[in-house]
């Protein structure tokens, strides 16, 4: 019995120091999924992201990722079981995981997490975000070039800021082309269900809607557009396989960058918790090519692109109205993050009531 | 081309799929097996369905591929619950567990590919009557087939002998087993065909609803289709009912926020799951005609003496 605990320990020392060891000569970075790696969209985004690491930072790092982890309390369970294996710096990448990225963060304090898209901080938590809404400006523009109707459909997931701002920003872009520009909103309550989408996008044109945009994650919407014989716009990746002759542009995330740069300051020791909030400037995000529309509208989306991009354009700057025709912002006014950040009220132009 | 045909039309996609899980399950369910495992069996009728259409370039090869694949992963079930005797609620269970991890690793290389539509059928003169030609006479192969399938269950459930042979299984298995039916065999025969119904399902998720291929692509609606089985109280034309039914309320919640009406959009997506709840309590309430269909012997294993 003593020579099996004395061999017993002996090995259990063996396997610690080989883990130490290995864990000094690689940092261990993480990624938590809400879904499948290959989804064309979100996940897709992020695990492109991931790559980028594994091939920059090479010999240095160890990359390693959970898929289809659901929100809610499995999601502690994953990121615990992550901070339990060794990770150094975890990425939680869905706004619904920031709760549980808190949770396991307190019980954890030597590991590093971000936590995408939320706003909830700790000395051991940063959070980023891409300012997807710089994008959905540009859409709103092109979308009302593109319309004869002059009214655009919008396919919505969840009523958070994030999605409303994005419907927000969609509306300013398309009312500084056209002011009497209309869109109609369909919340699908769900990011993920290509039937549902698809029966969502098909309800909006049969309405007498002539483009469409989505803030949900499959190409279903952009399948139908194709069908119905209307153009689109695509969600988190480039769509354009969807509906090569459908696809005006797309909103693509391209999170390498910024994931590189993070685990850089890890390896160097200089990680801090931050709020980060990049965007078109940055190539955190990115625009599709623009197809299928005529040259002078690509020229002023390309002129608007470059505007968003040297800072002299902000898509929420004054004067707009809120829904319901009362002033927000004066003129020349600009929002602030914060406002953004927790945006619960649409602008004027939108033809829905917002859930609340 | 109508906004209510439009309405109508989008009903009738949303509906197939589910009436033909659920004409399926209730075969089964006649001859005394509950398979939970439907939304599994669909899953994977939707991938082998898509993966066999790329593959092939037709996708009437993918229809019949979706089938094999749901009655060979039904057949699984068989062996584990009518040979080995092994619980059905939790081979079910297992079964749809099985189905969404094995079709995504299946589906994994056919991810973001471009997909190819099972094309309508025009039938001849039917076609041109105005309003319902378009809707019921110019449809893919597979709306036909579930409306064959269900008037086919019904004829086979009170109309044949065989039939009746398969409902006194589903009744009392010791007394059908007595008179000399195989018991067994009938089970097997009537999983396999709920297996390839609820294949036949997924290939019309693949190819016609929306004809590509990502993961979970099926949301839940195998759940719905066993639903579907108990609101129908266990009669074909019923699940024709209840199915388009639910289709109807949740293509038309869609519409409802289109207009603009001021109803809040997490209500009406829950609208489709509340009418079931509501029929189901409505039929429940009526314990003498659920008894009256209820398949006595429903969910219990049948070990014949040796």
């Amino acid at each position: 019995m003593k020579k099996l605990l004395l061999a017993l320990a002996t090995t259990t020392a063996v396997l610690g120091f080989a883990a130490a060891a290995s864990a000094q000569e690689k940092a261990k970075i993480c990624f938590v999924y809400v879904g499948s790696k290959t989804d064309g969209g979100w996940t897709q985004a992020h695990d492109i992201g991931r790559q980028q690491v594994e091939n920059e930072l090479g010999d240095k790092v160890e990359t390693q990722f959970l898929e289809n982890v659901p929100e809610g309390p499995d999601a502690e369970r994953a990121i615990e079981r992550l901070a339990r294996s060794g990770c150094g710096l975890i990425f939680t990448t869905s706004f619904g995981f920031m709760d549980a990225t808190i949770t396991i963060a307190q019980k954890f304090p030597d590991v590093k997490f971000e936590h995408a898209t939320g706003y909830k901080t700790a000395p051991n938590v940063a959070t980023y975000n891409s300012r997807f809404y710089e994008g959905r400006y540009i859409q709103g523009q092109i979308a009302a070039k593109m319309s004869e109707k002059g009214v655009a459909g919008y396919i919505a997931s969840f009523p958070i800021p994030e999605v409303v701002m994005g419907i927000n920003s969609f509306v300013i872009g398309a009312r500084s082309v056209n002011p009497d520009f209309k869109i109609k909103v369909i919340w699908a309550n769900t990011w993920f269900d290509p039937g549902k989408e698809a029966d969502a996008a098909k309800a909006l044109i049969d309405q007498g809607v002539d483009i469409l945009t989505q803030h949900t994650d499959t190409t279903a919407p952009m399948q139908v557009a194709a069908e119905r014989g209307i153009k689109a716009f695509g969600q988190a990746s480039d769509m354009i396989a969807a509906g090569p002759k459908t696809q005006l542009t797309a909103i693509v995330d391209t999170w390498g960058a910024y994931y590189v740069k993070r685990a850089q300051a890890f390896l160097d020791g200089t990680w801090e918790s931050t709020s980060s909030w990049d965007g078109l400037k940055d190539g955190i995000l990115t625009m599709a090519p623009y197809t299928n529309m005529p040259d002078d509208v690509k020229a002023m989306a390309e002129a608007t692109e470059a505007k968003i991009k040297s800072g002299e354009l902000k898509p929420f700057t004054g004067p707009l109205n809120k829904q319901d025709g009362s002033p927000w912002l004066k003129e020349g006014e600009t929002a602030d993050d914060a406002t953004l950040l927790g945006m619960n009220f649409y602008v004027e132009g939108v033809d829905d009531k917002l859930p609340q | 081309m109508g906004i209510v045909e439009a309405i109508l039309l989008s009903v009738i996609t949303a509906a197939t799929p589910l009436v033909l899980a659920a004409a399926g399950e209730l075969v089964a369910e006649r001859s005394g097996v509950l398979n939970l495992g439907v939304e599994g069996m669909m899953i994977m009728g939707a991938v082998c369905a898509f993966a066999a259409t790329q593959i092939t370039g037709s996708p009437y090869l993918g229809v019949l591929a979706g089938i094999a694949a749901g009655a060979l992963f039904s057949l699984l079930f068989g062996v584990l619950t009518l040979t080995l005797v092994a619980n059905q609620v939790a081979t079910g269970l297992a079964l749809t567990l099985l189905g969404l991890g094995a079709s995504g690793m299946i589906g994994e290389s056919f991810l973001g590919m471009q997909g190819i539509k099972l094309q309508p059928i025009a039938i001849p003169l039917l076609s041109e009557i105005p309003v319902v030609g378009p809707l019921l006479f110019r449809q893919d192969a597979i709306f036909y087939l579930s409306i064959a399938i269900v008037a086919g269950v019904h004829w086979f459930l009170f109309s044949s002998r065989a039939g009746l042979k398969l409902r006194a299984v589903g009744d009392s298995h010791a007394s059908a087993h007595a008179l000399g039916v195989d018991v067994i065999r009938t089970r097997y025969l009537a999983v396999l065909f709920g297996g390839a119904c609820a294949g036949l399902a997924g290939a019309q998720l693949s190819l016609v609803y929306t004809p590509q291929w990502v993961e979970n692509m099926s949301a839940g609606r195998g759940w719905i289709a066993l639903a579907l089985v108990v609101f129908s109280s266990w009669r074909p034309w019923r699940v024709v009912a209840g199915g388009y039914l639910f289709g109807a309320v949740s293509i038309s919640q869609l519409h409802a926020q289109a207009f603009g009406i001021g109803i809040p959009s997490q209500f009406l997506s829950s609208l489709p799951y509340v009418a079931t709840i509501v029929v189901l309590i409505l039929i429940s309430h009526n314990r003498r005609m659920t008894l009256i269909n209820t398949p006595a012997s429903l969910g219990k294993p049948f070990v014949p003496d040796r």
